[in-house]
Formats: C-alpha cells, structure tokens, sequence
C-alpha cells in the first residue's frame, strides 16, 4: 500500500503542534496552586538533567570523550561561561580528545 | 517593534548560535534517516521546517519506510512528542498573563528541548521575541541540516558529527548548571535526576521504554517528587 508523503508530513506536523499549542492557550492564567507551580518550575531542570545524562555518553566514540566533555561543561557552566562558549568547548573537548582516544 | 523587543531578538538571536550548529550536526543524521524512507531532500527540510522535532521525526521517517497508516504514525508522535506538552506547561507559566493569542500561536510552532531550556533560563517573564530569535537562528539550521543530511548522506567526516553532537548537552548544562550554584536544592534534584535517568536505563521493563516515555516518567515522578519535598516560594517559581 504506497501513502503520500506529504500526508505523511502533514499528520506529522499537525499533532506535534497541537500538543505544543495547547497548553500554552489553554493555560492563559498563572498559576496559583503551590504544587503545580512548584512542578512546574522544577520541569525544565529534570528534564534537561535526564535528556544529558546518561545519553551524553553514547553521543560520541568514546566514553571518556564524553565524560570529558560533560566535566567540561559543568564546569564552565559553573564558572558562569555564556551557551555558545560551553556548548563550543564540550565540542572541542571531544573532537580534540578523539584524536588521541579514538 | 520596540527597541525592547528588538533587543530580546538580538540577544535570541546570539544565544541561537550554539542551538542552531548543533541543530545542524543531529538533522544532519536525520537526513540520512529521511533519504532511506524514500523522502527527497526537499520533503525532508519541509518535515523539519514544519516539525521541529527530533525524536519525533525519527520516528516518523522509521514508520514512513515501513508504509505505516496515518492513525498510526499520529499516534506514534503523539507518545514521541508528549514531553512536549509538560514543557508548554510550564512555558505557560514564564508568560506574561497578558501575552496575545497571536504570541501563544507563534511559540507553539518551535517548543523544543533546546529553545524550551533556554527560553525558560532568561530571569523574570519571557518576552515571546527572545524566544523568536532564537527560532529564527535555530530554525534554518534544522532544515538545512536535514536538507543536505539527504543530499550528501555521510560526506561530513564521522569525528566532526561526533563532536558537534555534545554541542546541544553543553548548552542543556549551561542553562541548569547556573541555576544550581545559587540553590543547593536545585543542584541536588539535578544529581537525582541525572543518576535516576542512568538507573533508568539499567533497571529490567523500565529500560525497555522509549527514551521520551522514560523522560516523560522521570519528569514526573522527580519534578513532583521536588515540588512536594521543596516548594517554591511565592517570589520564586517563575
């Protein structure tokens, strides 16, 4: 059975944008419920933490590149170094290490 | 515009950089995903363009080239997609009560995990044009990024994919590391969700899941876990 791709495309786009669009329309007020607004603000942080970590590790050829640049991050994150420097130094990190490791 | 707006633009635009070149090197490999379900490189770009969502695409391009139905690829970005409808949620929240529909409808196209983080890291409310400067610089990286994913398959060397591929975890951590210095809470639920989400991977059944399921898990459980441990007070949380 052949399908059209540009069906394909459309059914895929519509539903990943109705479930972006819907809360930011529907939730038009703050919040004033303590423990949603408390979950809410810890979203982002537990999110982005369990995406990097451990997945970070199989990005690259690697392991200890990985770490490498994990350890890199943090700490220039910590240091208080803008995005691009942080996200510019863990590349460099791992393409530097690689040449030694890989 | 106002001299306000352009300015959060810019400054979009600017931390946009570090999203958008590694938004090129992971579409990059979508491409190739695109190119073996048999979509040209334009259908490509045009899924990315509309899409914006990797794991979602993915799936979308996996279930594509086995001729699935339509039901069933919605329902697959319905489970790819899902952490998507937390994020909007507490996007929610970082708006002004009074932004324009017109906004809402606008940011809604772009939620990633990528402008989600960073638009959620800007301190006080978000101005909706911070968040399009960074969709405008991170955007066309996506696209192109797919468009010659399909185009030239793997001429870009392996060691240069690999290194750019850490470029969007560098920026994950620069927008929650920051934050921790200054709460020990905040870097304590950090080191849980990052030593869970390592359990969850070992752990029989649960490693089985998708990564967006156990995302979407661990979000939960931790994020309420924290807010019933933790609450914010009334001046933070926002």
């Amino acid at each position: 059975m052949t399908h059209n791709i540009y069906l394909y495309i459309l059914v895929m786009a519509s539903v990943t944008y109705t479930i972006r669009m819907l809360p930011l329309v529907l939730i038009r007020k703050e919040i004033t419920n303590r423990f949603i607004r408390s979950f809410l603000y810890y979203v982002p942080y537990v999110t982005l933490a369990v995406m990097t970590f451990p997945a970070i590790l199989s990005e690259t050829g690697s392991v200890w590149s990985a770490w490498a640049a994990l350890l890199t991050g943090i700490v220039l994150a910590w240091k208080g170094k803008s995005l691009l420097q942080v996200s510019v130094c863990a590349c460099l990190v791992v393409f530097v290490s690689e040449l030694f490791l890989v | 515009m106002t001299n306000n707006n352009k300015n959060w633009f810019l400054k979009g635009l600017r931390d946009g950089i570090p999203i958008s070149l590694g938004y090129l090197a992971v579409s990059f490999t979508l491409g190739i995903a695109a190119k073996n379900a048999g979509f040209t490189p334009f259908q490509a770009m045009l899924t990315s363009l509309t899409n914006n969502a990797s794991a979602g695409q993915f799936a979308g391009f996996t279930l594509a080239a086995a001729g699935a139905g339509y039901l069933e690829l919605a329902v697959m970005e319905l489970i790819a997609n899902a952490r998507y409808l937390l994020m909007s949620c507490a996007m929610s929240q970082k708006l002004s009560p009074d932004t324009s529909l017109l906004h809402r409808l606008l940011i809604s196209f772009d939620v990633t995990d990528e402008i989600f983080g960073v638009s959620m890291s800007v301190p006080g409310k978000l101005n909706p044009f911070y968040t399009y400067g960074l969709i405008a610089i991170a955007a066309p990286g996506w696209a192109s990024g797919t468009y010659f994913g399909v185009l030239m398959g793997n001429l870009l060397p392996v060691n240069v994919v690999r290194a750019l591929s850490v470029g969007l975890y560098g920026m994950f951590l620069a927008v929650i590391i920051p934050p921790a210095r200054k709460s020990r809470v905040l870097a304590g639920v950090i080191f849980v969700s990052m030593a869970a989400s390592f359990l969850f991977t070992k752990l029989p059944l649960i490693a089985d899941l998708s990564t967006g399921t156990r995302t979407i898990l661990l979000t939960v459980l931790l994020a309420g876990g924290a807010a019933v441990l933790f609450p914010v007070k009334e001046d933070e949380g926002t």
